[in-house]
């Protein structure tokens, strides 16, 4: 990310600043805002029986005759040399078909990785692929094995030997920080900004606080492991795989393999969880290199311990924030600056202070991030990336200070609300986080908190309450395609290549295509998750939803002019133009005089056309970078921690979610409940285990890795605000995300309530809280 | 030399290093039952056997020989769902439904186990049957992990059937 890059966004920004609201997508409110029809109701999960049954079929299940299985070899060292990797017992092994190492594996490019400033790309790592002796990384693969049997590869994978001469290695965080790079841009963001003298602002202050909280890496561990069928017909290739981005994937698959982006078809129509880890890494190379090899369809699916160590991780971070407060408690200095790591080959920059840029109005401020150079597996985009931890930080930092102030802490974050984006002056789209406070203060009791830490008490465990603000960008992908194929008998098929973790994709478009296109739920079919239907950006960013919302916009819009066209004279609806008529029950009516009007299939049959197609792509996202547009929440929790063990236990946990139009509550409860436990774990266990030392994972399972268990979690209450935001279509947000930000804050203060002791550190373990003693 | 899989008796593997989880899946396309980890770290993989739950990614399939194995796919009959299946559709209990299979089978054995008046770590009075609880419940399915946050969902639908007296 350059400095170029910067100069480029920031005139966009001015341009689009100047540029009259109507003129923008957005400018005029999208008609669907507040208007009651399918979308808002709770319809369930459209591919529910199919999941409880068991019957949904995820990429390394797909059955194909001949299929044979592979097994890998993952290097035990961080960097080196392979000096001998005799494979000869692993080829005469029962079964065996092919061994792979950087010898006989074709030569391959780089994969471009995936970024701003190409949003076509999908790499997660710059690093090439068993194409040379070089180790980069632990955990790099060295080989792949092929057999008849998964049982065989597996046994055969253990004959390798493998010999390697070990070079030093960057593994130390605090040994790499004299080394830091400071980048120009954290995403589309200038990274280094100021206004104001912050740290003298900050020396001068009535009321201060300046401390340095640290997150360790975390792992997206989605239950369903990594793994992929890829199965080659002459210069065809399909590949059945778990990702978040299908037609990305192609396209990087043909232009690796130098076939036509037409013989490379990617499906994935279920994905067992992504949280960003379900993108593009080296086994899906692996296995289609192997099946094009043997000529035979590979399966390939990493052990959880390879998930680990080939797939990254988000980043540590350690993260210093600083408030300073007039008398009032009115901020008149705010810094975030940190480190994190991400080395040259990896695509993410673990945003973490970006939330804060927009959260609070202050006199002064300083952001900015350096990164740290280590020879991991790279990192990452993990939920939220950047603002899941950022928040810990900041939010933390704000709580700090209120009690140093003898402040109620919602209190304070609501003297410090800002009117306008705090750096920019650019206005907020839509933000109401202080009603989203003032409703949650309201319904979680917050009144029965008390001031004092330390003062609640039943029996060994002591009670505390805490709350924290979470915030999330809004983000529409440009350049998402999506076909509506309508037919005489009312029926319209919705095609595009995106994909559903589980979000309820399919179902809220199918609500919304309904509404959009005035017809019953039931004569709607969404399809997705196949390259060959037109191409759809990825999934991340919580900009799905919005960005097929703004594609089936364009596509009905286009649909109405070539409805009308086909209409013709003796249509009642002759000589209306595409603004004069909308789409509603079955087809089209003059807004004007709903007397005129005629269904799809009247059209269809009078023009003698059994069916109509247009494709279409959302308008660019122009309102971006017009409106300063984000998410909110506000989480409050309550725990209890045992006084004699340090057993930490949250009990009650609340989020009221400002996130725009509540498209489908039912699902958006699960997503949004979703996201709050992850951040529960972040809170209470996740840690990725690493050996400095060595720059190897301790902890690379799910026995050792701890994600929340069912005892983990209470019952988790969600609200939202409900307000619209104008200028997105539907008015809606992304909701994938924002659900984790803020939550470990919020544990953290309500821990802090309780002990009186102050963890700067995630996860808040046993050993961080036993004895809990506080100030 | 067979086991019994959702009624059909089928003859073993002939690796007897296939776990049951592999034979299941690989073996005969019963792919309902799920693998997150190999290693008895999350429970998708969990079946029953004979009526008790067990993970099938630590169990050789030849173990099971002479047994009754069933699994998610035998859970149902034609389009009738089991109450279980209803109910997490009902509750919103999934999200990708990776983990659903094996959290299902596990709630069928865990509720024979509770009605069976079977302790957990969080009963208090050992001297009466475990009560049905949420806690209890959420106590006894810790063993099947859920990475989309379905957990409250999940307990809700097991609750409702528990309570219902329909497993
Ligand atoms: S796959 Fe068996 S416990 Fe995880
Ligand atoms: S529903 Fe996705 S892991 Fe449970």
């Amino acid at each position: 990310m350059s400095r170029v890059q910067n100069t480029l966004i920031e005139s966009v920004r001015k341009v689009v600043g100047w540029v009259p609201e109507r003129w923008l997508p957005g400018g005029t409110p999208d008609p669907l805002i507040g208007r009651h029809g399918a979308v808002g109701t709770q319809l369930a999960q459209l591919d529910g029986p199919q999941k409880v049954r068991g019957a949904a079929r995820f990429a390394a299940e797909v059955p194909l005759e001949g299929l044979c299985y592979a097994a890998l070899v993952n290097s035990p060292v961080t960097r080196g040399r392979i000096t001998r990797l005799d494979t000869a017992a692993a080829e005469a092994a029962p079964g065996v078909l092919l061994v792979l190492t950087y010898r006989n594996m074709p030569r391959l490019g780089l994969v471009p990785l995936m970024g701003v400033t190409n949003l076509g790309a999908v790499g997660n790592s710059a690093l090439p692929i068993l194409q040379d002796d070089q180790i980069r990384y632990n955990g790099q693969v060295m080989a792949l094995v092929l057999a008849e049997t998964q049982q065989q590869a597996d046994h055969a994978a253990r004959l390798i030997d493998l010999s390697v001469d070990t070079a030093p290695a960057l593994s130390d965080f605090q040994a790499a920080k004299p080394e830091a790079r400071t980048p120009a841009s954290i995403l589309v963001e200038r990274n280094e900004q100021s206004a104001g003298d912050a740290e003298a602002a900050l020396r001068q202050a009535a009321f201060s606080t300046d401390a340095t909280y640290t997150t360790p890496g975390h792992n997206h561990a989605a239950i369903e492991l990594h793994g992929v069928t890829a199965h080659w017909t002459g210069n065809r290739l399909v590949l059945h795989d778990a990702t978040q981005a299908v037609a990305p994937t192609a396209a990087a698959l043909a232009k690796l393999f130098g076939l036509r982006r037409e013989d490379v078809r990617v499906l994935s129509p279920f994905v067992g969880g992504g949280f960003g880890a379900k993108g593009f890494w080296d086994h899906q190379v692996l296995a289609v290199a192997a099946a094009r090899m043997v000529d035979r369809p590979v399966r390939l699916m990493l052990s959880r311990e390879a998930v680990f160590r080939m797939v990254g991780g988000r980043s540590p971070t350690e993260q210093r924030v600083a408030i300073g407060a007039d008398a009032e408690g009115r901020f008149t200095a705010l810094i975030h600056t940190g480190y994190s790591v991400m080395p040259p080959y990896s695509a993410s920059p673990e945003q973490y202070t970006l939330g804060t840029r927009s959260l609070y109005r202050a006199q002064s401020y300083r952001f900015g991030q350096k990164h740290l150079d280590l020879d991991i597996v790279p990192n990452t985009f993990m939920r939220a990336p950047g603002e899941s931890v950022g928040s810990f930080a900041v939010e933390s930092a704000v709580d700090e200070l209120a009690h140093a102030m003898d402040i109620d802490p919602v209190e304070l974050r609501l003297r410090n609300e800002p009117e306008t984006h705090p750096l920019t002056g650019t206005p907020f789209s839509q933000r109401a986080l202080a009603t989203a406070w003032r409703q949650g203060a309201d319904r979680f009791g917050w009144d029965a908190r008390s001031t004092m830490p330390r003062a609640r008490r039943d029996g060994e465990w002591l009670l505390g309450m805490g709350c924290a603000a979470g915030n999330f960008p809004y983000v529409r992908m440009p350049s998402g395609a999506l076909r509506i194929r309508l037919t005489r008998d009312g029926q319209a098929t919705l095609s595009t290549s995106a994909q559903d973790m589980g979000m309820g994709t399919a179902t809220v478009q199918t609500q919304h295509a309904a509404d959009r296109l005035g017809l019953p739920l039931d004569a709607i079919t969404f399809e997705m998750g196949d390259s060959d239907l037109p191409a759809a950006p990825v999934a991340g960013g919580s900009s799905q939803t919005v960005s097929i919302a703004a594609a089936i916009a364009a596509a009905a819009s286009k649909l109405t002019v070539e409805l009308l066209r086909l209409a013709g004279n003796a249509s009642p609806l002759a000589g209306l133009r595409a603004g004069e008529v909308r789409l509603a029950e079955g087809g089209l009516v003059c807004i004007e005089d709903p007397t005129r009007r005629e269904t799809y299939g009247d059209i269809l049959t009078r023009a003698g056309r059994d069916e109509i197609s247009v494709t279409e792509t959302g308008a660019p996202p122009l309102e971006i970078f017009k409106y300063a547009m984000l998410s909110h929440s506000a989480n409050f929790c309550e725990v209890r921690v045992s006084d004699v063990t340090g057993e930490l236990r949250v009990t009650r946990l609340l989020g009221v979610f400002d996130v725009g139009t509540i498209l489908n509550p039912r699902m958006a409860v699960s997503q949004l409940r979703g996201g709050m436990i992850m951040g529960l774990g972040m809170a209470l266990s996740e840690e990725v285990l690493f050996d400095e030392r060595s720059g190897r994972i301790m902890n690379p399972g799910l026995a050792d890795y701890h994600i929340p268990a069912h005892l983990d979690v209470p019952e988790i209450d969600v609200t939202w605000t409900g307000i619209p935001d104008p200028r997105s279509p539907l008015g809606a947000r992304g909701i994938g995300e924002i659900g984790i930000t803020g939550v470990a804050a919020a544990i953290a203060n309500a821990v802090f309530n309780a002990t009186g002791k102050r963890l700067r550190d995630l996860p808040l373990t046993l050993d961080r809280l036993i004895g809990a003693e506080g100030a | 030399m067979a086991i019994t899989i959702n009624g059909t008796e089928v003859p073993l593997p002939e690796d007897p290093r296939m776990s049951l989880a592999e034979f299941l899946r690989d073996g005969l396309h019963l792919t309902g039952t799920k693998i997150g980890c190999n290693q008895g770290g999350c429970g998708a993989c969990t079946v029953l056997i004979d009526g008790q739950r067990v993970l099938s990614c630590l169990t050789l399939a030849v173990q099971a020989e002479g047994r009754e194995v069933t699994t998610i796919e035998g859970l149902s009959s034609g389009d009738d769902l089991h109450p279980l299946q209803e109910a997490f559709i009902a509750h919103d209990g999934f999200q990708c439904g990776y983990c659903t299979p094996g959290q299902i089978c596990a709630a069928t054995a865990m509720l024979r186990e509770l009605a069976e008046g079977m302790p957990s770590s969080v009963t208090g009075d050992l001297s009466r049957p475990a009560p049905l609880t949420a806690e209890e419940i959420r106590e006894r399915m810790s063993g099947n992990l859920c990475r989309c946050g379905a957990h409250n969902g999940i307990i809700a639908a097991i609750l409702q059937v528990a309570q219902e007296g329909a497993a």
